[in-house]
């Protein structure tokens, strides 16, 4: 036998999943049952009745929902197929969704979020019996204390746009209860958040929900947000400054402590946004940076995983000052064991989510941190930063990308590319290829819109992929880019080797045709007879 | 003992490949450096830490990992091997195994941002959640997850407030305080919340409180089938009615696992539905299986409303394939551009869409009814068998009610406190304590069966309570 | 059935290889110094998408077109059979030859044969409902269809031409065909209107920068429906305008004379409002009530004078010019009076980025007004939305 040819770094024989699975809904054959319910026992029946008859006439559904009918297999299947039709970061190699931090969530803290010590504990059971959980939620409170250099963390908060509103909440909180001290006549409308372009648009779009005005600083010739621009940005409306650093871009702003400083000289408040903290684990902090608060992600940098988009958590935290702002309860540390305050502080924001946050989450990211410890945290933000800068130390040499800003000098732990140049000579644009990545397994990131750098890519290699990793990942960027200038069709009529064709967006903004259920689609598509 | 002044990594970390020091010594001879200390450059040196974190040390192996945290969950005592009856916005229903095996598949679990066509799962079972939810609920247009019933409803009354253009939402005087304060800051400074009376017979809304307060400010009101004290509120017609006619939304928030039983709120009247979605295969999680969901009719003024993501069917360039897209991605530039956008959207709940989607096509629509009826049975079972205690009431409202119940201690002369000390030492969770947030009920509790509830458990806790109120006050 | 208007301006981008800045009223000059018709390739390139269309997604197509080199022959190599728009044209001939030009191409004051040509089979595709017009030019070509069609149905400019300051223009003729047929698959792309501007070519050859603004033109958005999945929901450049708008009326202030300077960012305000606009004048209100409606100079101080009033710009798309392209009628005594604390510069975040960058220019004519406004100013970039942004 001749030995197989296998050493291309590219994946030119890749197929995603294709089960051709039909709607849910197809799938129903009247009678089948997916699960039976525990049915109240006959004793229960012969005292009660039928309990149905009792509900006041005009209260009573009689005909049941119409939810498919389907036996557990035929379930099981369904899904079990559409989760094989899903690029989760367990099967690729993850440096195409820059900004979102996907990185390895190990196993062994999704089984144990998985134990029934956390599944089957009520948020309202007795503090002596959820000892175990409560040490958890304020031993993690107590880590993030740690890395961020802060005094509270709250971990109601269950994503980062909402880690951003409650700062935002407490912001108003502080200016409203300061306000309420001082003369009417001397009250100042503290109604200016200040925030960067570079900054994720959830820095604008949360404060906003509380009214506030945004008010965008854009960048230098370097890169870095404009100083001289914050500073006719700065003045007695500035309620807060809300910033990435590094932004987007992957550009660390070293000034920072100048700009905190300015708006803390003109009585506002400073928020930093750490979504995305990978880079900066065990290297620098949110207080020494000058900061009153600042939010992880849990499921980005702690590593708890995406979900598909939740449950997740924003931990958001306060320097002592701002404590009192904070949603309640704490819990606390006593000599019987941890607690829960009594009563929220009478300044308190109230809560932004019901309970606590979502405990397996914070549990996962609790174990990470365990099995990293100071070293490990501080190994992430190196690694993280070293498999960036391999990576865009390569993908500059190639003549069709650039970054810009700062040449020559180093980013964090991404960069924000631009193809412009490719697009020039080849017509592909940055949204293109990312349709033609997939055909190689990958994911590939353009930027939020609108774009301010031309036919942007965002990339960032966490500390997960290996170097041959990074390596495969360039080389099948390489190979794309590649079939731009020689085959620009293929890239322009992909994905051929994923899960479905393009998709025909038309109906979707067309109110008579868009079906956003099942029922609406077999509605809108039945055929009209007259 | 020496402190350890200096800065270390952690190598050969089994998370970290290229915390191996050979590999990392290569890649920084290909960026022309020589330590992992130039890298950072950008940071100044004033900012960086100088010494590792003060953080305990790490559990290198997985094993040693595994024992710690199990051993800290060993301290709790859970809800399987004790009988509870906290509800409160949480509770307690049998979550069948397909539920957590789907929702534990690698790929649904690590998947984030990507495309319809390599994410083509995702967004597939997101669509079947949205229509399985819409059939529960009678309605053609349902969201992808958001955080949960509170953030839910919070949205639903800042998406009626744009369409009616006014600031004022009449909310129910008997609501869960959490829920309200989420809603209030979410709606502060702009909308107010303005608390509607009950009748103390039944706990449903006070119509004529609701007529006085009901004015042309008003953008919305909001109420709940079942309540939050577990009353069903059976003048949905009527409210949504004098809601209409004052040109506000009628709002109402359910919990789905009545929905087999108990018409849904579009079919009186109501022109956004919210709730919450954890009794549809979500453990309890000690709270964090919670995500909640909004639906409305399928007219463009409320479509256009909605700051969360759509997931509509569409065609592909291939015949007889399905597509999957983001219905009216462009949402902002219709409506009411006036109130600040349109909200942020960020990350919320999706997994527990997924999960969801998957409990109600297990359950099919016998499997909802039976639910349904069996919470129904049960609880009536429960408030019968507590109400033969002497000094217990077992329901305070006199009308029926789904899954939950005030049990009214008051002639007792015991606080529920002492009560639900008493059954901690029996392994029981006695319900929610209401004296703080209801002191007008006075000593009272709210208590919930579920269908995982026997005929056993409720007289269990029956007898234990009549031993417990029956006992000499301590 | 979708019916593509297809126009190639046979001389545009002939200047450029020579070094002259532009062919307008220089054909005969380009010619002589060797030029060769370039923009037919390129306009050819654009095709190729359309091949892709007919065969992939099923949609049936018709091109009109002028004959021979505007046109015809092109669309005929790339395989299609066009129907033919008479357009009085002097190109009809199969081939062109440089002589054609030499016997056509008039004095540089009047519009050329091509102009009159392309605005004539413009109108005519107009007339004959075609979905869409593609044409291959430079800003000079794009003026001439504005000319013919103003804002009344889509079109997109392959660029040919020396000149492509016009956002009217794809990046690349191959993006052109690609957006056409994306348009014209019904992929749901909203329409914007973008400036048609032109430089002076007069002035640009004795190397001076002198853009005017023209009009609009209506092109298919292609950031509409490029999709950033990870985040919430963009805002399109049209939803962006009108916020813009919204915000600037609820900070309007009583008794206070607003000048409204030209832009389809300006106009949105006009239109929330209900008050009649001009396209490319300055307009005046007050108290939400219109005084005068494509003001003069003169016409502006009559009603300032002696009353507090604030400027509403738009930058240049591309370029950022806040004052002296466009809108004259602000004279710089007017910009000194107001003072830069009534200046409100309205922009989307879009056009922003459009500029890379690049602070924004004043070149009123009075080099001490253009430098009195150097340094920052607050950008209104949406609802209660601002972005604080250089001057030059």
């Amino acid at each position: 036998m001749e030995r197989i040819n296998r050493d291309s770094k590219v994946r030119k024989n890749f197929h995603q999943a294709k089960w051709d699975e039909p709607i849910i809904f197809q799938l129903s054959t009247p009678g089948e049952r997916g699960i039976q319910v525990p049915l109240a026992e006959q004793e229960i029946q012969d005292i009660v009745g039928n309990g149905f008859d009792s509900l006041p006439l005009k209260m009573k559904r009689d005909i049941p929902p119409a939810l498919p009918e389907i036996s557990q297999h035929r379930v099981l299947r369904h899904y079990m197929r559409l989760s094989q039709q899903t690029l989760g970061a367990d099967v690729n190699i993850e440096i195409g969704q820059g900004t979102c931090t996907v990185k390895y969530s190990p196993k062994i803290n999704d089984q144990l979020a998985k134990l029934p010590g956390i599944t089957a504990l009520h948020p309202l059971q007795p503090e002596q019996s959820v000892q175990g959980m409560l040490e958890i939620f304020h031993r993690t409170d107590g880590f993030l204390r740690e890395i961020s250099g802060l005094d509270r963390f709250t971990f109601q908060p269950g994503g980062g746009s909402q880690g951003i509103f409650t700062m935002a909440s407490i912001v108003h909180k502080y200016f409203e209860s300061r306000n309420q001290k001082i003369q009417r006549n001397q009250k100042i409308q503290r109604n200016e958040i200040i925030t960067t372009i570079y900054s994720h648009p959830s820095d604008s779009a949360a404060p906003a929900v509380k009214g506030y005005k945004i008010i965008h600083i854009g960048p230098d010739k370097d890169g870095y947000p404009d100083f001289e621009a914050f500073k006719t940005a700065v003045n007695e409306r500035t309620a807060g400054f809300f910033v990435a650093n590094p932004e987007d871009t992957g550009v660390y702003n070293p000034r920072i402590r100048e700009f905190t400083q300015l708006v803390h000289d003109h009585g506002g408040l400073c928020g930093y946004d750490q979504a995305n903290a990978n880079g900066l684990l065990g290297v620098t902090r949110a207080k020494e940076a000058g900061f009153d608060m600042c939010f992880f992600n849990l499921h980005k940098t702690f590593s708890t995983p995406h979900g598909c988009g939740g449950p997740a958590c924003g931990a958001t935290g306060v320097t002592k000052a701002l404590e009192k702002y904070m949603p309640g309860p704490f819990i606390n540390k006593a000599d019987d064991g941890f607690g829960f305050d009594d009563q929220n502080s009478p300044e308190s924001i109230g809560k932004v989510r019901s309970f606590y946050g979502v405990a397996p989450v914070v549990l996962k990211a609790y174990a990470w941190i365990m099995s990293m410890g100071a070293q490990g945290l501080y190994e992430v933000a190196k690694i993280a930063v070293l498999n960036n800068n391999y990576m865009f130390k390569k993908l500059m040499e190639l003549e069709c990308v650039d970054a810009p800003y700062i040449k020559g000098r180093q980013r964090v732990e991404q960069v924000r590319y631009t193809i412009e140049k490719l697009t020039r000579d080849t017509g592909i644009t940055s949204g293109d290829i990312q349709l033609r990545m997939m055909d190689f397994g990958m994911h590939y990131w353009t930027s939020h819109h609108p774009y301010h750098i031309a036919e942007p890519m965002t990339l960032e290699p966490t500390e997960t992929p290996s170097k041959a990793d990074i390596d495969e990942y360039i080389a099948t960027l390489k190979h794309v880019f590649k079939e731009a200038y020689e085959n620009p069709d293929i890239i322009k009529t992909a994905p051929h080797q994923s899960v479905c064709h393009k998709v025909d967006s038309s109906p979707s903004d067309d109110p008579d045709q868009w079906a956003i259920t099942w029922r609406s689609y077999l509605k809108k598509t039945a055929v009209k007879v007259n | 003992m020496t402190i350890n002044k200096t800065i270390n990594g952690f190598k050969h970390h089994p998370y970290i490949p290229n915390s191996a020091p050979q590999i990392q010594q290569q890649m920084l001879e290909e960026i022309g450096l020589s330590s992992l200390e130039e890298l950072h450059e950008q940071i100044p040196d004033s900012l960086k830490l100088k010494e590792n974190l003060n953080l305990p040390k790490a559990l290198t192996s997985e094993f040693e990992l595994k024992k710690h945290v199990t051993g800290l969950l060993s301290k709790n005592r859970h809800c399987e091997e004790n009988l509870n009856f906290l509800g409160a916005g949480c509770w307690q229903h049998h979550v069948p195994a397909i539920c957590d095996e789907i929702n534990s598949r690698g790929e649904f679990l690590t998947a984030y941002g990507g495309e319809m066509y390599n994410d083509f799962g995702r967004f597939q079972s997101l669509f079947e959640y949205q229509s399985l939810v819409g059939e529960l609920v009678d309605m053609d247009v349902v969201n992808v997850p958001t955080m949960d019933w509170s953030q839910a409803a919070a949205t639903a009354i800042r998406m009626a407030s744009r369409i009616s253009g006014r600031k004022q939402v009449l909310v129910p005087e008997l609501m869960e305080e959490d829920k309200f304060l989420v809603i209030k800051n979410y709606c502060s400074p702009d909308i107010t919340l303005v608390r509607v009376g009950y009748e103390s017979e039944t706990g449903r809304f006070d119509l004529a409180d609701l007529k006085s307060k009901l004015s042309e400010k008003t953008a919305a009101v909001y109420f709940e089938n079942p309540s939050f004290l577990g009353f069903i509120e059976s003048q949905g017609q009527a409210i949504s009615d004098l809601a209409h006619a004052a040109g506000a939304q009628s709002v109402v928030g359910v919990d789905p696992s009545s929905l087999g039983v108990l018409i849904p709120p579009a079919r009186y009247g109501a022109d956004i539905v919210c709730g919450e979605l954890q009794p549809l295969g979500m453990h309890m999680n000690y709270g964090g299986g919670q995500a909640g969901f909004m639906a409305t009719r399928d007219q463009e003024k409320y479509v256009m409303e909605f700051p969360s993501r759509l997931f509509g069917i569409v065609p592909t360039n291939t015949a007889g394939e399905y597509g999957f897209d983001d219905v009216a991605y462009d949402r902002t530039s219709f409506g009411h551009h006036r109130e600040h956008g349109k909200e942020y959207v960020g990350t919320q709940s999706a997994l527990w869409g997924i999960t969801a989607g998957v409990y109600l096509a297990t359950m099919g629509p016998e499997g909802m009814k039976e639910l349904g009826q069996t919470i129904l049975q049960k609880s009536q079972y429960a408030i019968h068998l507590i109400d033969k205690i002497p000094g217990v009431k077992g329901s305070l409202f006199n009308t029926c009610g789904f899954k939950e119940f005030v049990v009214d201690f008051n002639k007792t002369g015991m606080t529920v406190d002492s009560i639900n000390k008493a059954l901690v030492e029996h392994n029981i969770f006695g319900g929610k304590d209401l004296s703080m947030d209801f002191p007008q009920f006075g000593q009272s509790a709210l208590y919930c069966i579920t269908e995982i509830h026997s005929k056993q458990d409720i007289d269990c806790l029956a007898e234990i309570l009549e031993t417990i109120v029956a006992t000499p006050k301590r | 059935m979708k019916t593509i208007g297809f126009i190639v301006n046979p001389i545009a981008g002939m200047g450029g290889r020579v070094g002259l800045k532009g062919t307008d009223g220089m054909v005969e000059e380009a010619v002589f110094l060797g030029a060769l018709p370039l923009s037919g390739q390129k306009a050819a390139r654009a095709l190729d998408a359309f091949k892709r269309l007919e065969k992939t997604a099923d949609v049936g197509l018709s091109f009109l077109t002028p004959p021979g080199g505007m046109g015809e022959l092109i669309v005929r190599s790339a395989g299609f059979h066009p129907y033919i728009v008479e357009a009085n044209s002097s190109f009809k001939a199969t081939t062109f030859k440089a002589t054609t030009f030499k016997a056509t191409t008039s004095k540089a004051t009047a519009p050329s044969t091509a102009a009159i040509d392309t605005i004539a089979s413009a109108k005519h595709m107009m007339n004959k409902g075609a979905d869409l017009i593609l044409f291959a030019g430079g800003d000079g070509t794009a003026r001439d269809i504005c000319n013919a069609v103003c804002d009344k149905i889509p079109v997109i400019g392959i660029p040919a031409g020396v000149k492509i300051h016009s956002p009217v223009f794809a990046q690349t003729p191959e993006k052109a065909g690609e957006l056409a047929s994306q348009y014209l698959e019904g992929k749901g792309l909203r329409c914007v209107e973008r400036e048609v501007l032109d430089i002076d070519e007069e002035a640009y050859r004795k190397g001076q920068v002198k853009t005017q603004l023209y009009g609009y033109l209506k092109i298919p958005d292609e950031q509409g429906r490029l999709q950033s999945r990870k985040a919430g929901t963009p805002l399109s450049e049209t939803a962006s305008q009108n916020l813009i708008a919204l915000s600037i009326i609820d900070e309007m202030q009583e008794d206070i004379i607003y000048l409204i300077g030209p832009g389809s960012t300006t106009r949105p305000i006009l239109e929330n409002l209900s008050l009649p606009f001009s396209l490319l004048g300055v307009d005046i209100i007050c108290n939400k009530k219109i005084l005068c409606k494509d003001a003069r100079e003169r016409d502006i101080i009559r009603f300032v004078q002696n009353k507090a009033f604030k400027i509403i710009i738009t930058p240049i798309g591309g370029q950022g010019f806040l004052f002296g392209r466009g809108n004259h009628q602000i004279s710089p005594q007017l910009i000194h009076k107001a003072g830069k604390e009534n200046i409100i510069v309205a922009a989307t975040l879009q056009k922003i980025g459009s500029l890379k960058g690049t602070p924004f220019l004043v070149d009123s004519g009075d080099l001490k007004t253009d430098r009195g406004l150097s340094g920052y100013i607050r950008v209104t970039t949406g609802y209660r939305q601002e972005m604080v942004y250089p001057i030059q």
